[in-house]
């Protein structure tokens, strides 16, 4: 049934997966902290505060349904991340890093 | 719905009015704490189990310390723990509401929701109180209430707004707890005598903000609001409905059965 609100359940009889993303503080990237469950987005907000940023953890937190998430195939591990190790001018490494700069 | 309970007002003087004050601030909490508490691992889904639990650690801490300022206040020597664990049911303090049963789920949100929507207004009066120590406890206690406030809120449109079954659960849990809403606002003898300590806290100005909030959160939900019905009274002067006793004698059993164990 295309208009059933339940159509989205998995087989566990859970509500559908969000994944969480928190951000630790202000200009830090946010980082992938685990997923719940929940029937929409505001109560993802909810669920992840609750389980990931509710002891400080986090400034700022994204959920996303993870039903939109496209990921790498295992099978992509040879030719879609060859790191080209050979290939010495792809690698950003003739430059010194001024000293405080974090995050690269 | 069964007969409302009407106690007599009372007319005792009471010797340490802020004492009194405070400890009803705290019994709320401390109540309420207790019967979400029994929801551990019960809770209809892992997440909400989460929540509900840290929306009763939320409350526990509040009366916590609120109970400890309570102690200091009274000057004889009872600390949180004594006042939590080794006072009988007549020397509760705590509303009619916090005390009812958890029932299913949307009875416990409809509860936590009429609670909430007060909380925040009163608390945020109580932080602009001039006594700082309870303004503080005030203001602190205020950000986690907001947040139970948005919780229960939502819950209330998924619930209403959900399917007919829950929506008449809720409608039906609405109904019943409506009477024990009205002692929320009761200003008596002791708000008037702590007014003296800096501690002005305006009722019916809250009352009218409290029922704007609830009745446009009922609306969204596609639920009604009860009609004006005859109000519970007597918590405040430790006349309690028959289920606080209960609640009592498990929450009191292990520190009363080991007076004076560390913990």
């Amino acid at each position: 049934m295309a208009n059933d609100p339940n159509a989205d359940v998995t087989d566990d009889s859970q509500w559908p997966l969000w994944e969480v993303f928190t951000q630790s503080k202000q200009g830090a990237p946010h980082e992938h902290a685990g997923s719940v469950h929940a029937a929409d987005a505001e109560q993802a907000l909810q669920n992840a505060r609750d389980v990931y940023a509710r002891r400080g953890e986090a400034i700022s937190l994204w959920v996303v349904p993870t039903s939109a998430i496209v990921a790498s195939m295992p099978g992509d591990a040879g030719p879609f991340f060859d790191p080209g190790n050979d290939k010495a001018y792809r690698h950003p490494q003739f430059y010194k890093v001024p000293r405080g700069v974090r995050g690269l | 719905m069964s007969e409302p309970i009407v106690a007599a007002p009372r007319t005792t003087a009471v010797a340490n009015p802020l004492f009194e004050y405070v400890v009803r601030v705290a019994d709320d909490r401390l109540v309420l704490g207790h019967r979400l508490s029994e929801w551990c691992g019960h809770g209809p889904i892992l997440e909400e189990d989460i929540a509900l639990s840290n929306i009763a650690l939320d409350l526990i801490g509040q009366a916590s310390a609120m109970l400890a300022l309570a102690g200091q206040v009274e000057g004889k020597g009872r600390d949180g723990d004594a006042l939590a664990y080794f006072r009988d049911e007549h020397d509760f303090r705590n509303a009619l509401l916090v005390e009812q049963p958890n029932g299913d789920f949307g009875a416990t949100i409809v509860r936590q929701f009429l609670f909430d929507a007060h909380s925040v207004l009163y608390l945020d009066a109580l932080a602009r109180s001039g006594h700082a120590p309870l303004a503080a406890l005030a203001a602190k206690s205020l950000k986690e209430d907001r947040y139970h406030l948005r919780h229960s809120s939502e819950w209330m449109l998924r619930l209403g707004d959900g399917t007919a079954e829950s929506h008449t659960r809720v409608q039906r849990a609405l109904d019943e707890l409506w009477r024990f809403t009205g002692e929320l606002f009761e200003c008596d003898a002791i708000d008037t005598a702590v007014a003296a300590q800096g501690i002005v806290v305006d009722h019916e100005s809250i009352r009218a903000r409290w029922h704007d909030i609830v009745a446009d959160v009922v609306k969204r939900a596609t639920l009604a609001l009860p009609g004006d019905a005859p109000m519970a009274t007597g918590g405040r002067r430790g006349r309690h409905s028959e289920h606080l006793g209960h609640l009592l004698a498990e929450m009191q059993i292990v520190a009363r059965s080991h007076p004076g164990a560390s913990w």
